[in-house]
């Protein structure tokens, strides 16, 4: 936290991002467990389909964009809880409140780094559950790419539910029922993209949607995540 | 606020639990009359006086409950949200207060607004439910409410639980145009809106005249139950002020 500390608010606003974002990314690096753990948790539900379902490759290969892309948005709800849960507990989120610098800046840096640790690596991991689900080799690009900006989003929404349960001590089942109905639209649109690829369609039209809700997300959601984690920690 | 006179004192006054306690108090019985007036009325002339639809025959009739409810779900979100972000503004009690009461009732008319469209799905579309972008936007508004309302019950502290809820409404509230707009955007199985501001309706006078009254008497019921909720939620949370004890021993 030293970077932030400083009193001075001379500190440019790029600068204050980038240092919360190493912060967390060190922070999070340095207990490996939490950064596996939603990658595990993704790979496991995937597997529940094909055993729990049907393990017949031409169903499979129906249902698995829409399956990955489940998995991927509950591994990210999972791993909500720890954007601000550490930082709560010991008292650094009441001081980067009381600090000068502006919350939603280091709000915005904070989901950064969770999407660079569950987004990103799901993101990248897709392929190999599309390849255990028999998906097309021709829809790979339209599921990492769709996971790719999708998850930001949904790490973008989720800050705000993690904000406004931080402070409760029970913020498990009730940040997901916050959290599930806002994460439907992106969903839809995600998966929407993964199917269009399976049938050869082109992609760019749920793409552009998925990319107008990320600007959407990252111009809008910092002032709610900023609102949220200043209610919980006052309150 | 010296110079702006244009707004009635009585607005003012709402602002603060007892008068607003007093302007309902007044204002119930009213809303209370229209309501009953409205709903016998409407439901009367829509299921007994309205003609059969040439289509659908008179299973179109449960239009008269599904239409009102449909809309007041999403008015009664927005009410909700707007009293959110008047209370985290100003800092208002009663708007607090009023986006509380607003959650339940809201919940239940949108529960409502299903499954009278549930009901007419089945003789219409031939099943009870279909992943239709409108369909789904109204599932997720019903999510929404429970959110809010979970989040309500899970805070201790009122006026914290108060801040959070609205700003939760408030992130909620880029649903509403969704629903709007979903009969437009994606070409599905839902009808597109029965009521615009600026077309005459497709349908004929004396079909949507009872529907117009039906969805004023909804309106009238709402701002009842509204009231009602208001009033013993600031009963509740005023119950240590002089007025309150006052007002209770006076029974």
């Amino acid at each position: 936290m030293a970077e932030l500390c400083t009193n001075s608010a001379e500190i440019s606003l790029g600068q204050l991002f980038s240092a919360v974002l190493k912060r967390d990314l060190l922070l999070s690096f340095r207990r490996k467990s939490d950064l596996v753990n939603p990658l595990i948790f993704f790979l496991m539900v995937a597997t529940l389909f094909p055993l729990g379902v049907s393990p017949e490759p031409t169903f499979l290969a129906d249902v698995a964009p829409g399956v990955v892309w489940v998995a991927a948005l509950l591994a990210t709800l999972l791993s909500l809880d720890g954007i601000f849960r550490s930082d709560y507990d010991d008292g650094t989120l009441e001081q980067v409140i009381l600090s000068p610098q502006p919350l939603m800046v280091v709000c915005l840096a904070k989901v950064m780094a969770h999407w660079m640790t569950t987004g990103l690596p799901l993101a990248l991991m897709s392929p190999l559950l599309g390849v255990m689900l028999f998906l097309p080799m021709s829809a790979m690009f339209g599921l990492v790419v769709s996971l790719l900006i999708g998850t930001f989003v949904l790490s973008l929404i989720g800050a705000i539910g993690a904000g406004l349960t931080v402070g409760l001590k029970r913020g498990g089942v009730l940040i997901s029922l916050l959290v599930l109905p806002l994460y439907i639209p992106v969903l839809i649109f995600g998966s929407g993209a993964v199917q269009a690829a399976v049938a050869g369609l082109p992609l760019a039209g749920y793409l552009a949607l998925l990319g107008a809700m990320l600007a959407l997300g990252i111009v809008l959601a910092p002032l709610a995540i900023s609102a949220a984690v200043r209610i919980s920690v006052t309150g | 606020m010296a110079g702006s006179n244009w707004l009635p004192r009585w607005f003012y006054q709402l602002a603060s639990p007892r008068w607003c306690y007093d302007i309902t108090g007044k204002l119930l019985p009213g809303f209370l009359i229209a309501a009953v007036l409205l709903l016998v009325a409407g439901l009367v002339w829509a299921l007994a006086f309205a003609p059969p639809d040439y289509q659908q025959g008179n299973s179109f009739r449960i239009m008269y409950i599904h239409v009102p409810s449909a809309i007041l779900a999403q008015s009664c979100y927005m009410l909700m949200a707007i009293a959110g972000a008047v209370g985290l503004i100003w800092k208002i009690k009663v708007a607090d207060m009023v986006a509380f009461a607003c959650a339940p009732i809201g919940a239940s008319i949108a529960v409502m607004a299903l499954a009278t469209g549930a009901i007419w799905g089945k003789p219409t579309w031939g099943s009870w439910w279909v992943w239709d972008a409108r369909l789904t936007s109204m599932l997720i508004l019903l999510f929404l409410y429970m959110g809010v309302m979970a989040l309500y019950a899970a805070m201790d502290n009122e006026t914290t639980a108060a801040k959070a809820a609205s700003v939760l409404s408030l992130v909620g509230l880029v649903n509403i145009p969704i629903i709007k707009y979903s009969v437009e955007w994606w070409n599905t199985l839902h009808q597109p809106a029965t009521f615009t501001l600026t077309e005459k309706p497709a349908m004929p006078v004396e079909m949507w005249l009872p529907l117009l009254v039906m969805v004023l008497g909804f309106y009238c019921f709402f701002g009842v139950s509204l009231m009602l909720r208001l009033r013993n939620e600031i009963i509740r949370r005023e119950r240590r002020s002089g007025w309150v004890r006052e007002l209770i021993t006076s029974r």
